[in-house]
């Protein structure tokens, strides 16, 4: 009996063991099923991945030359578990740094206040960027200096001078691009200016990386699965501008000594063909050790050579505003081709006076854009903002006005692939209302007529404008990028649009501005054998008049629509038409005529005196 | 003439019997045993850019050499007469006791262990091999006529065989093998010994290690330590679990409603209303499950109530007295040195640092696991001891929630098998040799691989058949070979 009961025991050890298997089981469930967290510890265990970085893309010019590529540059690095028992002296010698330096350096790697994330385990960035000649003379005694290590990394490097603020520049990128683009780690580098900032995407190219798998003690073993989730770096795309770059060159050398721009586009791709913003910088400052120190020396410089004038200019556009004034008074029947206005050396209505210079009168729309009368466009404007009957009230009429305005590509970005472009001011009713209280009319405003007053474009926007005309109503939007490597550039830049103006119109303005260039304001313009148009301006501020000009060529079937401002540079024919004329023979004949040439070279020495004022 | 033929033709018939008579299941069990723990040596010794897995240097290779010496030793085991086990019981057990005695006077130091006898290029473990003779000798002795586990003179007999054993090899400076002896207490229950020691043996150690190890965590919404808590609720359950196993129906429910009411009305005012220490609700159980026994037992006038009583109050003292003494009474490094000695400490470098890593290693498995030579936690030295102690990570690791059920289930059959093999024995001592063999897996299996999955303490002690190591493998074969062939011979009796 006693046996019987006892062979039950064989189910209660039997239980035993069931009872631990079933918690075992339970806890590899937890551990293997429920849980990630040891998947990700164990892969930050065993894992290494290393970066490998791509070439950043190449940028050409129009004709495919090349304006931006990469160099290598070396930074030194250390790992100061290991820098023992190096010969300092030779080693600053070599560098060329004093041991001071040495010292200083040390010890702000040592910091972890100025050096976060420091470890004595890890290479550490000692001088960072040195060029390769530089580099081969340290490379020799590298053996001899323990714990330092050279780590390869591509610079930007310029073929050419030219187009600084186009081409932008890179730089490391900051804490606020690592938290918004989980892409970049700490000290990659990342466009910070022009088309580096704009077509990061594209330049960056995408990181490779190898996978090592490293053991306990932090050596390297080898690589995960042979290399088979490794990814090979790809380069970045080339950019191809529409930049070209002799004509850019030319209207560098052209502003020398000037504050302003030049802005060309090609009316019938919208591709900018040069964008000059002066004064400029030579892109070279821009990279490697010194970039800091420059970088600072140039925002602090009381004349801006960092502002991109030619986007973030925002200037009044004096007289080349008037082909807009004319094309809106045209298609909103105020006028037509054989309304005649009076001009008695200005504009008189009441107390209002708005001079003019010296000619017949009174003057149709030709002989106005011809002669750049201010009179004709005044009773233009007049005529609209006062025709109660037609809109109802005064700011019915300027709101219309606004809207022609804005089709034409004022008062708004017009979206240029540049970063910091600035909308210029287009004022509208409720701005007036709230600046006169209500009252205000016509003649209040009279002065925006002949782009004044309220009004100011940026440069590339007069260029736009001029373009238009070119095109004879409609624009592209204004692009440095002609074509990218195995893409498409955005359909944004391909897209026509079309102002509210008819084609008919203006084909009057441009017949107006081929009279000018014939026997008006722009004579100088004139080149031989190439049928240009233009409009001078001269834009008053508080100083000397700001001298502007713009022009387009041929007058048919058109493939170049420059604008020129010169600030302070007086008249509009004193320094705009010749500048301007320049850059079209340059860029339609491909270079410039003898006597151009000498021109140009005048116009190259030519130095307004800004003084040292506070900008 | 006609004899020797006669001979021959027995010798003939018994072969073949034998070959019948064998449990193939066991074996085949045992063969894939010891093939998934060859691909965990190889996978857990695999170096990086080291081509060869069959190399006899590396250990791979080298436990490929135990195997096949192993399988050799098991045919010959099997090709054994089964008697001389039995009359050479006692001789075996003599000389590995001598053995053992003499180990640590020979031995080297390895890892401040001296268990290791060096013969030239190889080196054995006598701790191993004695397990084995031991359990042959108890065989032996309860076997015995007229032996009887209720005569204390013959219980003691039985206890000092398996103790001398014990303190013999503690002297080598091996606890975890010396821990692996009390799984012999499985047998003396299998034989007779009252449930009672094994329950409150098992009991003791539960409290202890549950104590000490969930002391610091505390539970949600109380002043209590999950610790104390879950060790007063465990010696409530216990004792309502034991009138309930004495029959006593009634009672068991009495206790059991009360107990779960006052609990869950402690936790509920505690997380509602007055935060406290809900301890003193425990405590107050227990206290009153105690009076209420000596009540019953006093209006029924049945002794068995007095013992559980006692079984709750000795509970309560042995947890309280062992917490007074841990936390009081011993110095703050004889403390930290109990609880790495238990594993229960996370020192960054220490049994907490092995732990850690053989969970994140199984953890990082998942359920299919990584493939075969692909784990990258065990490839790597990120966890130590990974080819002999902590050997089932690579299970983990590389074959995921998958494989390592599998292995799982290959040991619980292999148990459950024995259990069988064990009871089919007609004679006692075959059957205690059985459950002695069975008890010791158990034991190992238990402790190993609840060390891995961090359950249990971190004892030193190999996964039969997987851990490297020609000594474990070597005395794991002989001790389930020498029980098949027993077994194998029981036949010739029932006929």
């Amino acid at each position: 009996m006693k046996s019987f009961d006892l062979e039950k025991r064989k189910y209660t050890v039997a239980l035993m063991a069931i009872l631990i298997v079933i918690i075992y089981l339970i806890r590899l469930f937890s551990l293997q099923i429920m849980s990630d967290s040891y998947k990700k510890n164990a892969d930050s265990n065993a894992f290494l991945k290393k970066i490998l970085y791509p070439a950043r893309g190449l940028v050409n010019d129009r004709k495919g030359r090349l304006l931006v590529y990469n160099e290598p540059a070396y930074n030194i690095m250390v790992i100061m578990n290991e820098q023992h028992g190096v010969d300092t002296l030779d080693f600053c010698k070599t560098i060329g740094i004093t041991k001071q330096q040495y010292i200083d350096r040390m010890n702000e790697i040592k910091d972890p206040k100025k050096n976060y994330g420091y470890s004595r385990f890890t290479p550490q960035l000692f001088i960072g960027q040195i060029p390769s000649r530089e580099f081969s003379v340290f490379q020799e005694k590298l053996f001899k200096f323990k714990g330092f290590y050279v780590e390869k990394r591509a610079i930007r490097h310029y073929a050419t001078s030219v187009a600084a603020h186009v081409l932008g520049d890179v730089g490391e990128v900051s804490q606020i691009n690592i938290d918004s683009d989980s892409y970049y780690r700490p000290g990659d580098f990342i466009g910070k200016l022009g088309i580096e900032k704009s077509y990061e995407l594209d330049l960056r190219g995408v990181k490779g990386m190898k996978i090592m798998l490293r053991d306990v003690h932090g050596r390297i073993k080898g690589h995960y699965k042979n290399g088979l989730f490794d990814r090979v770096p790809e380069p970045g795309r080339t950019l191809t501008l529409g930049i070209d770059r002799d004509l850019q060159a030319l209207g560098e050398r052209l502003m020398l000594g000037k504050i302003g721009s030049i802005v060309a586009i090609d009316p019938q791709t919208g591709e900018i063909l040069c964008m000059v913003s002066s004064p400029t910088f030579d892109p070279h400052l821009l990279v490697g050790t010194d970039r800091g120190k420059n970088y600072k020396n140039l925002y602090r410089n009381p004349y801006k050579p960092l502002l991109n004038r030619a986007i973030m200019g925002q200037y009044p556009p004096g007289s080349t505003f008037k082909t807009s004034q004319g094309l809106t008074f045209l298609q909103e029947g105020i006028i037509n081709t054989h309304t005649l206005f009076p001009c008695y050396h200005g504009f008189h209505y009441g107390r209002v006076h708005v001079g003019c210079h010296g000619h017949r009168s009174p003057v149709n729309l030709f002989d106005a854009i011809e002669t750049s009368c201010n009179s004709y466009f005044c009773w233009g404007f007049y005529h609209m903002i006062q025709a109660r009957r037609k809109y109802g009230s005064y700011s019915n009429a300027l709101t219309r006005w606004k809207d022609y305005m804005v089709s034409m590509g004022f008062g708004y970005r017009l979206g240029v692939d540049l970063p910091g472009e600035k909308r210029g001011m287009i004022p509208n009713a409720d701005y007036y209302n709230k600046h006169y209280k209500g009252h205000w009319n016509a003649l209040t405003i009279i002065s925006d007529a002949i782009g004044q007053g309220e009004v100011s474009l940026t440069p590339l926007q007069i260029t736009n404008l001029c373009a238009t005309i070119a095109n004879r109503g409609f624009y592209y939007i204004p692009h440095v990028v002609r074509h990218i490597e195995g893409k498409a550039i955005d359909t944004l830049y391909t897209r026509r649009h079309y102002t509210l103006v008819r084609r008919a119109f203006y084909n009057d303005i441009a017949i107006g501005m081929r009279d000018a260039v014939l026997g008006g304001t722009c004579r100088t313009a004139n080149i031989p054998g190439i049928e240009v148009c233009g409009k001078t301006g001269t834009a008053q501020n508080r100083g000397q008049d700001h001298s502007v000009f713009m022009g387009f060529a041929p007058m048919y079937n058109p493939h170049i629509a420059v604008s020129v401002y010169v600030e302070n540079g007086g008249f509009g024919a004193d320094y705009g038409v010749p500048i301007g004329s320049l850059m079209i023979e340059q860029y339609l004949n491909g270079h410039l005529s003898p006597s151009s040439q000498k021109r140009a070279d005048m116009f190259a020495h030519k130095a307004i005196g800004y003084g040292a004022r506070k900008r | 003439m006609p004899t020797k033929q006669l001979a021959m033709a027995q010798e003939n018939v018994s072969t073949k019997s034998l070959l019948r008579s064998i449990d193939w299941i066991t074996v085949m069990i045992y063969l894939l045993l010891i093939a998934a723990g060859w691909t965990c040596v190889v996978g857990a010794s695999y170096n990086y850019g080291d081509p060869s897995i069959l190399d006899f240097t590396a250990r791979s290779g080298k436990q490929l050499i135990w195997i096949c010496c192993s399988f050799f030793l098991g045919f010959v085991l099997l090709l054994m007469d089964d008697r001389i086990y039995d009359t050479f019981a006692n001789i075996f057990y003599l000389i590995m006791m001598a053995l053992l005695l003499v180990t640590p006077f020979v031995a080297a130091d390895v890892k401040g262990s001296y268990s290791w006898i060096n013969l030239g290029p190889i080196s054995l473990q006598p701790a191993e091999f004695a397990k084995c003779a031991t359990a042959l000798a108890l065989a032996k002795y309860m076997g015995s006529y007229g032996f009887s586990i209720y005569k204390t003179r013959d219980f003691l007999h039985a206890l000092a065989i398996v103790l001398i054993p014990i303190i013999l090899i503690i002297m080598e400076h091996e606890t975890g093998s010396a821990l692996v002896y009390l799984s012999f207490f499985l047998v003396f229950y299998r034989e007779g010994m009252s449930g009672s020691v094994l329950f409150v043996g098992l009991a003791a150690v539960v409290y202890f290690v549950i104590g000490l190890r969930y002391e610091p965590y505390q539970l949600d919404g109380t002043f209590t330590s999950v610790g104390k808590f879950t060790v007063l609720l465990l010696i409530w359950l216990f004792t309502d679990l034991l009138v309930f196993l004495y029959k006593e129906k009634k009672e068991a429910r009495n206790i059991f409603i009360i107990g779960t009411l006052i609990t869950l009305s402690a936790y509920f005012i505690s997380r509602k209303f007055v935060v406290f220490d809900i301890s003193w609700a425990q405590f107050g159980i227990c206290i009153a499950t105690i009076v209420y026994l000596i009540i019953q037992a006093l209006r029924k006038r049945c002794s068995k109530f007095f013992l559980m009583a006692l079984f709750t109050a000795g509970s309560l003292a042995m947890y309280y007295s062992t917490n007074y003494v841990l936390n009081d009474v011993l110095e703050p490094h004889q403390q930290t040195r109990i609880r790495v000695l238990l594993g229960l400490d996370d020192d960054a470098n220490g049994a907490g640092y092995n732990v850690r890593q053989s969970e994140i290693a199984i953890g990082s498995g998942g359920f299919q696991g990584k493939g075969f030579l692909n784990g990258t936690q065990t490839k790597l030295k990120y966890v130590p001891e990974q080819d002999t102690d902590f050997i089932f990570c690579t299970v983990g690791e590389e074959h995921g929630f998958i494989g390592a059920t599998v292995v799982l289930g290959l040991f619980l059959a292999l148990i459950l098998r024995l259990i069988k093999l064990a009871e089919r024995q007609p004679f006692i001592s075959g059957r205690v040799y059985g459950y002695s063999v069975l008890s010791i897996f158990l034991f190992h299996f238990f402790i190993n691989i609840g060390m891995v999955l961090g359950l249990t303490p971190v004892i030193g002690i190999p996964l039969p058949f997987f851990s490297y190591g020609g000594s474990s493998l070597w005395g794991f074969t002989i001790l389930l070979f020498i029980f098949l062939r027993i077994d194998a011979g029981r036949e010739k009796f029932r006929r």
